[in-house]
């Protein structure tokens, strides 16, 4: 095994190198077309294209008695079309939805393609096994003549993509805007799909039909968690494609009949897994963080507006853990938790047993006692609640109010109902001020 | 012409003659006639399924028409693509596609730069003023799936600005949009008139119909009726609009379609 890894890497074995290159062809081609397929939604269409090419490999052996990549490729391109066109026509002229169409269609020429590789196998001499590489894939099959085919393909694909890239872009966001401007709509679409043909093709003999759509998939959508512009997203994906096959490939030569196709997708899936978990902004941790920074800032609002309301009430600046637990309905271990974690953050203090406000808790308390209050009016006196009824809501609301809109909501409430801002009256009817500054 | 409202001589910018519109077979826009006369701003207004944005798609080749024919100055529409601007429904996109403000107020240009080309700087250069013309500019840079509905609006709005058409055919610009928004985007469509294009416009609101369009044509599976504001936008004319289905033309339209089916 390590024999093998050495040799893999120092790279010496040409066909080492072809088999290296080939495979960072057919990553990077699927990552790049992938983006454009996974966003135009047809990532099962391209399934279906793939396992559709089976049966074409098959026929297209059985007619020629030739295994040369292209004579093969080119039944696996007729026999793809038409499985998709066959799918198109099944959606267009009969009630049956997309997703099942794909579904029959599909099976029945993955079906067909298998019964004619096992009548191959059992009919001739030991010489057709190589077919059934083009089940699982077997990167180390390529030789050089492949990958002079597979070369060509990758080029015209890189070519098209590039010079089509504002067609494709403006198809997938607004294909009715796009004809509108005097493009075809149906042209362009056909062209993308004649690339995703081509891009399912060249991955075909390493990757194999029945995991090649995951290579179109998976780095797509991997980098679509890292950005939000086109051209950075197929760029990612080009690289997460690229990077799949290659590792894909070396682990797979670690050891003899390992099928290199299944060991891309994991490596694919690895980078995947990473970007759902770890992507700043879209990524699942950077989400939980966000939910847990708003629900960390709603307890403090409530334990600071609480503060403000009973001191006022009370007219001290101190208090008890116990009297903020009864206004906050809380626990008084809750408010103690919470008062320790405030008292971190440098919004309150401790001293004597006795609770009180920092500046800087004091200032922002006054900030959300404010919005509370002048929401309440603002449902109020716009009728929209009865005042029994608008606690509940402002409280939703007043940690989402931003500086601008509290501005908006001082000015309405002055210019309609004379209330000053600096003394916003409670709505239940006490009459209670709170106080600007610290401490007494 | 001094009296767009009442033109006497000049090739209309559209004209639409006998085009019936049916969805699977079935009818869903009948025989309109229309010509639709230069520099005026068009409220097309009918209830739901009444054919709004149907008849305006099929200006534009977007569905294919069972039958008719329609010209823009006198010409096949095909011919006259880049004369007309377009602001599609918000909804008919998916927002979360990963292009920012600027990106798709740059598609507007698309027709002008053609097939296999880049937008040049001039291209940039126009798009920008269009999103600063709908006051986005700050926007430019922002991923569209963080504006908000009626930011949405005017980016679609800048995108056809961009598009520095003659006709321009929008369907529901005002729908679901913030009054500020939908002052920014009625000034607009002022502006444009002002420099003598026609303006169609999708709408629902029908208390803002006498301030907003100098012309106006009502819908219900057929025109019911079409002209400048104060002439046909009577309790009348929204009776025969609004009051109910044509119970007829439905029931035809049903017949049909049951009929191609074979039952």
């Amino acid at each position: 095994m390590l024999d093998n890894a050495l040799r893999f890497l120092s790279l010496a074995d040409a066909n080492v190198r072809f088999v290296l290159l080939g495979s960072l062809l057919i990553g990077a081609t699927g990552g790049m077309l992938g983006s454009f397929a996974v966003l135009r939604r047809r990532s099962l269409l391209g399934d279906a294209l793939a396992h559709a090419a089976l049966p074409g490999v098959a026929l297209a052996y059985l007619a020629t008695g030739s295994k040369s990549l292209p004579v093969l490729l080119f039944g696996a391109t007729v026999a793809g079309v038409l499985g998709v066109l066959l799918i198109q026509f099944i959606t267009q002229y009969t009630r049956v939805k997309a997703d099942s169409a794909i579904g029959i269609v599909l099976s029945v020429f993955f079906g067909i393609g298998i019964v004619l590789l096992t009548h191959i196998q059992r009919a001739g001499g030991g010489n057709q096994s190589g077919l059934d590489k083009f089940l699982f894939g077997q990167a180390a099959s390529m030789v050089g003549d492949d990958l002079r085919v597979m070369t060509v393909l990758t080029a015209v694909i890189i070519v098209a993509v590039l010079a089509l890239y504002k067609e494709f872009k403006a198809l997938i966001f607004d294909a009715g805007f796009l004809s509108t401007l005097g493009f075809s709509a149906r042209k362009v679409d056909a062209m993308l799909m004649g690339l995703i043909v081509l891009t399912v093709m060249v991955g075909l003999q390493a990757v194999g039909v029945v995991l090649i759509a995951a290579m179109l998939i998976t780095p797509a959508v991997a980098a679509r968690f890292w950005s939000e512009r086109l051209g950075t997203m197929v760029v990612i994906s080009t690289a997460f494609g690229g990077v799949s096959g290659v590792v894909g490939t070396f682990v797979s030569s670690l050891a003899p009949r390992i099928p290199t196709g299944p060991v891309m997708v994991l490596v694919a899936t690895l980078f995947f897994v990473v970007s759902a978990l770890c992507a700043p902004s879209r990524g699942m941790l950077a989400r939980w963080r966000r939910h847990r920074h708003n629900a960390e800032r709603e307890r403090r609002h409530h334990f600071l507006r609480a503060f403000i309301e009973l001191s006022n009430k009370e007219s001290r600046n101190t208090l008890p853990a116990s009297s903020l637990a009864v206004e906050l309905g809380w626990k008084v271990s809750r408010v103690e938790r919470l008062g320790r974690k405030l008292a971190r953050q440098g919004y309150a203090q401790r001293s004597d047993g006795l609770w009180y406000l920092t500046d800087a808790g004091v200032e922002e308390g006054i900030f959300i006692v404010k919005s509370h209050r002048l929401w309440e009016h603002y449902l109020y006196y716009r009728s929209i609640l009865d005042a029994d009824h608008v606690d509940r809501p402002a409280d939703e609301v007043e940690h989402l109010l931003t500086p601008e809109i509290i501005a908006d909501l001082e000015q309405i409430l002055a210019e309609e109902r004379g209330i000053d801002p600096d003394e916003v009256v409670n709505i239940h009817g006490t009459l209670s001020h709170y106080r600007r500054g610290g401490r007494e | 012409m001094s009296d767009p409202v009442h033109p006497t001589e000049a090739v209309p910018p559209i004209q639409i003659h006998d085009m019936t519109i049916a969805y699977h077979k079935k009818p869903v826009l009948w025989d309109v006639d229309l010509d639709v006369p230069e520099g005026v701003l068009v409220g097309i207004i009918g209830p739901n399924g009444a054919g709004k944005s149907t008849m305006i798609k099929a200006v534009m080749d977007l569905i294919p028409k069972a039958s008719g024919w329609v010209k823009i100055y006198d010409r096949p529409y095909d011919q006259m693509r880049s004369a007309i601007g377009y602001v599609p429904q918000r909804e008919s996109v998916d927002w979360d596609f990963p292009v920012n403000a600027l990106d798709v107020v740059l598609m507007g240009r698309y027709g002008h730069v053609g097939w296999l080309r880049r937008p040049s700087s001039e291209d940039r250069r126009i798009a920008a003023e269009s999103l600063e013309k709908v006051g986005m500019a700050e926007f430019a840079q922002r991923q569209i799936s963080q504006l908000s509905g009626g930011q949405q609006q005017r980016v679609f709005l800048a995108r056809a600005l961009a598009q520095d058409a003659r006709i321009y055919m929008m369907d529901e610009p005002f729908a679901g949009v913030d009054a500020a928004t939908e002052r920014a985007i009625i000034d607009i469509l002022i502006e444009l008139r002002s420099q003598g294009k026609t303006i169609l416009v999708v709408h629902h609101d029908l208390q803002t119909v006498t301030a907003y369009f100098d012309w106006v044509i009502m819908l219900n599976m057929r025109v019911v009726a079409a002209g400048p504001t104060n002439e046909v936008f009577t309790d009348e004319n929204l009776q025969k609009t609004y009051g109910g289905r044509l119970t007829v033309l439905s029931q035809a339209a049903q017949a049909m379609a049951d009929h191609r089916r074979g039952n």
